[in-house]
């Protein structure tokens, strides 16, 4: 449905996007993460035809954005970083308006002016002037403009900045009912809410694609090391040391509630259960050898599982495996 | 052109629904009220005497009067358009809602000529009501009315290469009185051009006279409609709005 294929912009000497290629399916939604200045932005801008990339092309439902603009903005929605609303015009006549510039039909724009209105929920501003909307409000007016035409593509620009928790999840749910008839391409940095809302996921940092994938694979694949949580009830033991010594492991940490350190730092627990983080070397499975190196000793294997990263740790991994390579420039 | 219109009704409900509109439109019909009567006692007072000295049969009311008046409106017009136009790029660039437009499925001329086409509605309704002084004027005298309607032609036309004048110089800035101002200094440069044209040898004193503003305007105040004026008015209204549009492309490209 989008398409997207060695797109580079260039501002002056600045470039914001290098060589960013990446696919969307029909139905799909596809999260757009990294961190501010990272190029997000240009990329959104230029798939909705705003702006043309330097080089590279970009298809959008079939149309490429450059050389059959109206064709392509004809079926795509927009949700720009600030909601481009009119301050003096009303909710509804600012729909109203927006569903006349997006070509839909003089008979159905009543109709779709409500449907949009209630499905962002801001039927009760109607008559409010969009100059005196809340932050909430704005956000959600500019869902709705971009909803006006029923688009087969929705490029959302953070599309819950500004909104409160409840107005989140209203928000995510909204865009998840999309998905299937709308193709959605939506850009946070809000980690989470990747997990939630996507099925994929591209890594983007300093105008480059650093991953592609689904948030579950992307955790799984770029953890690295295998980690272990390992709970055990061995007071005054020196724990630390017997789990080191199963093959294949490669680091032990203590991992109690006030989060993980090294451990050697750490003393020895006088009494009740003591907690480690253990990483082996990849492909090895050192479950068994683990809970035998514990049960073996008569300590009690309270906990054994597999450590996942969470989302937010595998983005901190990827944009951070950068900057080594990135130094040598500056 | 559904589009053009859609945008150009949005224009007009915005300059209506600010104060800027009735400020510009009341302010207008106040200071063309003025001159209006100023020059209506003038004109009163040299009947009088020519009545007394048994000047052949009267006054000409359009030539001492409406000439002078429909002058001293293109003065006032000068200072009014730049309020008309400086906010019709810049406003949308300052607060993002050009990001609409421009990824909306409209071309950019659909967009130009819309947002000229709202602020050449405003500058009609301005004109409309100064009309009321001509009623007056028929009310009480017999003027011609083909000079007072070539004027009022020629205020349009004139007004119009204001507007689009404006209209480039606003989708260059973000700012709004960045823009007002330059279109001001612009507007004042157009009409004084001829000015050294009195002490130059005549090819560059015909240049500049063809060049000025309101040189084709006098014309149009006497009651003559002259297609070097009119042709002179439309290439440069067409001229400053292809010119908006190669601006908003280029900006377009430099992002």
């Amino acid at each position: 449905m989008i398409e997207v294929q060695h797109i580079t912009k260039r501002y002056g000497r600045v470039t914001a996007v290098d060589d960013v290629s990446f696919r969307v399916e029909k139905g799909e939604i596809l999260g757009f993460l990294g961190p501010n200045g990272a190029g997000k932005t240009t990329t959104m801008r230029i798939l909705t035809g705003y702006m043309p990339p330097s080089e590279g092309r970009a298809v959008v439902a079939g149309f490429d954005v450059f050389d059959h603009p109206i064709d392509a903005k004809r079926r795509t929605g927009y949700l720009p970083e600030t909601p481009p609303l009119y301050p003096d015009m009303s909710v509804r006549e600012y729909l109203d308006f927006v569903a006349k510039i997006k070509g839909v039909a003089p008979r159905d724009r009543k109709q779709r002016v409500t449907t949009v209105m209630e499905r962002t929920r801001v039927a009760d501003m109607a008559n409010r002037h969009c100059g005196k909307l809340s932050k909430g409000y704005r956000q959600r007016v500019g869902l709705a403009q971009a909803l006006i035409h029923n688009p087969e593509v929705l490029i959302l620009d953070e599309p819950t900045a500004g909104l409160d928790p409840k107005q989140i999840i209203e928000t995510r749910d909204l865009i998840r009912s999309l998905a299937g008839d709308h193709t959605v391409v939506l850009s946070t940095h809000i980690l989470p809410e990747v997990a939630q809302t996507c099925q994929r996921v591209v890594i983007i940092n300093k105008g480059r694609v650093v991953a592609v994938d689904t948030p579950d694979n992307l955790t799984a694949r770029l953890k690295g090391a295998a980690t272990m949580y390992v709970q055990i009830d061995a007071a005054g033991a020196d724990a630390a040391a017997a789990l080191s010594a199963v093959p294949g492991v490669t680091r032990v940490a203590s991992a109690d509630q006030r989060g993980v350190m090294a451990a050697d730092t750490v003393p020895l627990a006088a009494t009740g259960p003591v907690a480690f983080e253990v990483e082996s070397e990849p492909e090895v499975d050192v479950r068994r050898d683990l809970a035998r190196a514990v049960v073996t000793r008569g300590w009690g294997l309270l906990e054994l599982r597999p450590v996942r990263m969470s989302l937010e740790d595998v983005f901190l991994q990827v944009t951070t495996e950068e900057r080594p390579e990135e130094a040598p420039h500056a | 052109m559904r589009n053009t219109l859609a945008i150009a009704d949005k224009e007009v409900r915005s300059y209506f629904a600010s104060p800027i509109a009735y400020i510009i439109i009341g302010l207008f019909a106040l200071l063309f009220g003025f001159f209006f009567y100023v020059y209506l006692m003038a004109f009163n007072q040299q009947s009088q005497q020519m009545m007394q000295f048994g000047g052949g049969g009267g006054a000409n009311i359009n030539q001492m009067m409406i000439r002078g008046l429909f002058q001293n409106a293109a003065v006032i017009i000068l200072f009014v358009m730049p309020m008309i136009t400086m906010r019709t790029y810049s406003e949308e660039k300052r607060s993002g809602t050009i990001e609409l437009l421009l990824t909306s499925p409209v071309s950019d001329l659909e967009i130009i000529l819309g947002k000229y086409l709202g602020a050449l509605t405003l500058y009609a309704t301005m004109l409309l009501v100064t009309m009321i002084y001509m009623g007056i004027l028929f009310k009480i005298g017999q003027p011609e009315w083909r000079p007072i309607a070539t004027g009022y032609l020629g205020l349009l036309l004139m007004g119009g290469c204001f507007l689009s004048a404006g209209l480039l110089i606003s989708s260059l800035t973000k700012n709004q009185i960045v823009a007002g101002f330059l279109t001001f200094a612009t507007f004042l440069m157009l009409w004084i051009i001829n000015w050294p044209g009195e002490y130059s040898g005549p090819t560059t004193r015909d240049l500049l006279n063809y060049l000025s503003i309101t040189q084709h305007f006098d014309d149009f105040a006497r009651g003559v409609i002259d297609t070097k004026d009119v042709a002179y008015y439309l290439s440069f209204i067409t001229f400053g709005l292809f010119l908006t549009a190669k601006s908003v492309d280029s900006e377009r490209w430099r992002g």
